[in-house]
């Protein structure tokens, strides 16, 4: 509750707070007599501290509450491996990119690297610079993971390591991927990364346990790839990159409700496709993604401004 | 047996017998112990630190691990050539040769399935193979028929050996660490007419069993790759042109080993230069098949040029491996199949030579088909570090092939320190029925 009043403004610092949940969460199953979240505990009288803080009730008043009685909350209730594997029932989701919005900005890149901690090397989301032919218009095409409802990965993986859930989602356990390598051979998106490198990681997120959701933490000698979010769809909130996009080019949504949103704007995902002519890329090979892309027409950039950002990014 | 003479029973006994290194012999194996153990510690390193140390990236995510296990499996399956297609259509200057052949598709196969632990970002989780292997994915596939032909090969090498074995224990020390292996695995073996005849039927099932599942490992090996959707990978061609490829290999390395066994061992009576004529036709036939299949996979997708083909093609022909991509062509195929072509070309010598040529070349051959097609993805290469457009094996990643190299050659040398690498009871049969016509 608290959480959210104080960090609507930005999603990173969310991310750290679920995660610092998730951690308390952590250690109070494995801590029994200081336990904050067992019935004595919360029965405990508490000594009022003096420190106030404000808070806005669920009713919209603000009001002021002794620090001594907040207590932490678990924020989103811990899905088992088989759960997360199964995926959300009812649901199918869908992403648009509208290529005529994006300049290059590597907003979308960075929020998901800083959310995943995903190193500069390994980036999920990429941004190219498409150049198809001598003499057509060249644009910049980010790419998630295509989450193909023929995923080639996953037909190749001798483990079941990579799985499809049935909201559509291809995911990744990487606590029994063996490292072989051979859904990164698959994917014709080159969408999938290794982590050659053990992971710098933070002490707090070391010590989480590993879910396929949050794909944290990543574990060396593992493939991971985007992931589509699928913890911040369980607290009903959009992908690191759709939030993080200022210009709007990722839309995100549930093909089953026909409803997508880029944070902005809300549309039927079934009418802009039709009326913005919707692809998906590289549609001969029988994929069948669950991203589509809205051709660079009637652009809001020039291709050239995304060069800077280019420049900026290499060295 | 009773035709030829015991003079002559005794010499060819003498002959063949395991010998002790000499200084050579022991060199060599210094050598290759010591290669043994840098893999072993390039190995180490890697278990360190992970994957990390190898030159491998996220673009070129399969490197010399892989192409070393294509090889080996390759070169695994001269086996299943030598000793049961020429057992079933009755070539009879075989003899000397099955061992030889036997023993190469042993350490090989041994060796492709280490290669793959190697590769493995997590080897600790080897076991999930097993615990939770999908039967639709190609490496579950792999890993059923390299076991199975591990098995085969195995019974094919232990069978004929059995005659040797009462020989081996009568010609050694009594109470030696040898006479205790041979007794080991062959003191129940008599020589009755009944024990001969269950060898004989066994050896002959297996010699049929065997061809279907060799042509499966390389088959499936293939399609490794051919299943995906790469440029240079998606052929149906490829099943084919793996198999052919490998019987080429493993040819050309059967006349390096009999070239080295006949020197080290002054075989000259045994693995005369009728044989080593006779490989040679067979390594021209082999080349000659291999080509065309090189010819069709390079040539047909050449012609149409496709986008995503193109660039894959162009850093073969032009770019960044043409070196590499024509020198495994001429040096690999087209100069063994001109040199074997004349009489005195397959001579000892020249097609010791030759054999050495068509190895090397198989071996960079095998990279050439596995990470030039990983540095053509269909998307640019994008975000990602300068380097990861190319790849550069790093000095582990050698080390640790180079070991494996090593070490399946020291299986194949102490074989032959301890087994008669020229079966020695198949020997005498034959000669004694030469004798009598």
């Amino acid at each position: 509750m608290n959480g959210n009043a104080e960090s609507s403004g930005s999603k990173e610092i969310q991310r750290r707070d679920f995660l610092k949940g998730v951690l308390l969460a952590g250690i109070s199953t494995s801590c029994s007599t200081k336990d904050p979240f067992t019935e004595a505990a919360k029965r405990e009288l508490v000594q009022a501290s003096g420190e106030t803080v404000q808070l806005l009730s669920t009713t919209g008043e603000i009001i002021e509450v002794d620090k001594a009685f907040l207590k932490p909350i678990e924020e989103i209730p811990s899905t088992t491996n088989l759960e997360e594997r199964m995926g959300i029932k009812g649901k199918k989701f869908v992403m648009v990119i509208d290529l005529s919005h994006c300049r290059n900005l590597k907003k979308c890149q960075s929020a998901c690297n800083h959310a995943h901690f995903v190193s500069d090397a390994q980036n999920w989301i990429k941004v190219h610079a498409m150049h198809e032919g001598e003499h057509t218009a060249s644009y910049w095409q980010p790419t998630t993971c295509m989450h193909c409802e023929e995923p080639p990965c996953v037909k190749v993986c001798p483990v079941d390591a990579t799985f499809k859930r049935q909201d559509g989602i291809v995911g990744i356990d990487a606590e029994r991927c063996i490292g072989c390598r051979f859904c990164m051979a698959a994917c014709p998106y080159s969408s999938r990364v290794f982590n050659w490198d053990k992971p710098v990681l933070p002490p707090e997120v070391l010590a989480l346990n590993y879910s396929s959701e949050t794909s944290c933490p990543p574990k060396i000698g593992t493939v991971s790839k985007c992931d589509f979010c699928p913890d911040m769809a369980r607290k009903g909130e959009l992908p690191h990159c759709v939030s993080a996009c200022p210009n709007g080019v990722f839309y995100f949504g549930d093909m089953n409700e026909d409803v997508i949103t880029n944070g902005s704007d809300t549309v039927r995902f079934s009418e802009l496709i039709r009326d913005r002519s919707g692809y998906r890329l590289m549609e001969d090979l029988g994929t069948k993604p669950s991203v589509y892309y809205l051709p660079p027409v009637d652009r809001l950039f020039k291709f050239e401004e995304g060069l800077k950002n280019q420049e900026a990014s290499r060295s | 047996m009773s035709t030829l003479s015991q003079v002559s029973i005794n010499k060819i006994t003498a002959d063949l017998l395991p010998k002790k290194f000499g200084k050579p012999g022991i060199i060599w194996t210094t050598v290759l112990v010591m290669l043994s153990i840098g893999g072993l510690i390039g190995y180490f390193r890697q278990l360190q630190s992970g994957l990390s140390v190898t030159g491998m990236r996220d673009y070129a995510s399969w490197g010399i691990y892989i192409s070393n296990f294509v090889f080996f499996v390759a070169i695994s399956l001269v086996g299943s050539l030598i000793t049961a297609i020429f057992r079933l259509t009755n070539v009879s200057w075989r003899t000397p040769l099955t061992r030889i052949s036997e023993i190469i598709a042993v350490s090989a196969i041994i060796f492709a399935g280490l290669i793959i632990i190697i590769d493995m970002g997590r080897p600790e989780r080897f076991t999930n193979l097993f615990l939770h292997g999908r039967l639709q994915s190609p490496i579950i596939w792999d890993v059923i028929v390299i076991t199975t032909y591990l098995a085969l090969s195995l019974l094919f090498l232990y069978f004929p050996l059995l005659p040797d074995l009462p020989i081996m224990i009568k010609h050694s020390r009594a109470g030696s660490v040898n006479q205790k292996i041979y007794k080991f695995i062959g003191s129940f073996w008599k020589g009755t007419a009944e024990q001969f005849r269950i060898s004989e039927s066994a050896v002959k099932i297996i010699s049929i069993m065997i061809i279907p599942v060799a042509l499966a490992i390389h088959t499936v090996t293939s399609w490794l790759f051919a299943t995906t959707y790469r440029p240079g990978w998606d052929s149906t061609n490829f099943g084919a042109y793996f198999v052919s490829g490998a019987f080429l290999v493993g040819s050309g390395g059967v006349v390096v080993a009999m070239y080295v066994f006949r020197k080290a061992y002054s075989l000259q009576e045994y693995i005369t230069e009728k044989h080593f004529n006779y490989m040679g036709k067979i390594v021209v036939m082999l080349a000659l098949l291999y080509l065309y299949f090189n010819i069709n996979e390079y040539l047909v997708p050449a012609f149409k040029m496709k986008k995503a083909e193109e660039h894959h093609l162009m850093s073969l022909f032009t770019g960044e491996f043409s070196y590499l991509f024509w020198s495994a062509i001429l040096v690999g195929m087209i100069i063994p199949i001109v040199v074997l072509l004349f009489p005195s070309g397959r001579k000892p010598l020249p097609m010791f030579v030759m054999g050495v040529c068509v190895v090397v070349g198989a071996w960079f051959k095998r990279f050439l088909i596995v990470t030039p097609t990983l540095l053509s993805p269909f998307l640019p290469i994008s975000n990602s570090p300068e380097s990861y457009a190319h790849y550069h094996p790093t000095w582990e990643e050698w080390a640790i092939t180079v070991g494996t190299l090593a070490g399946a050659l020291l299986i194949i040398t102490v074989f032959v320190r301890l087994f008669p690498i020229i079966p020695i009871h198949e020997t005498i049969e034959e000669q004694s029925k030469a004798h009598k016509l």
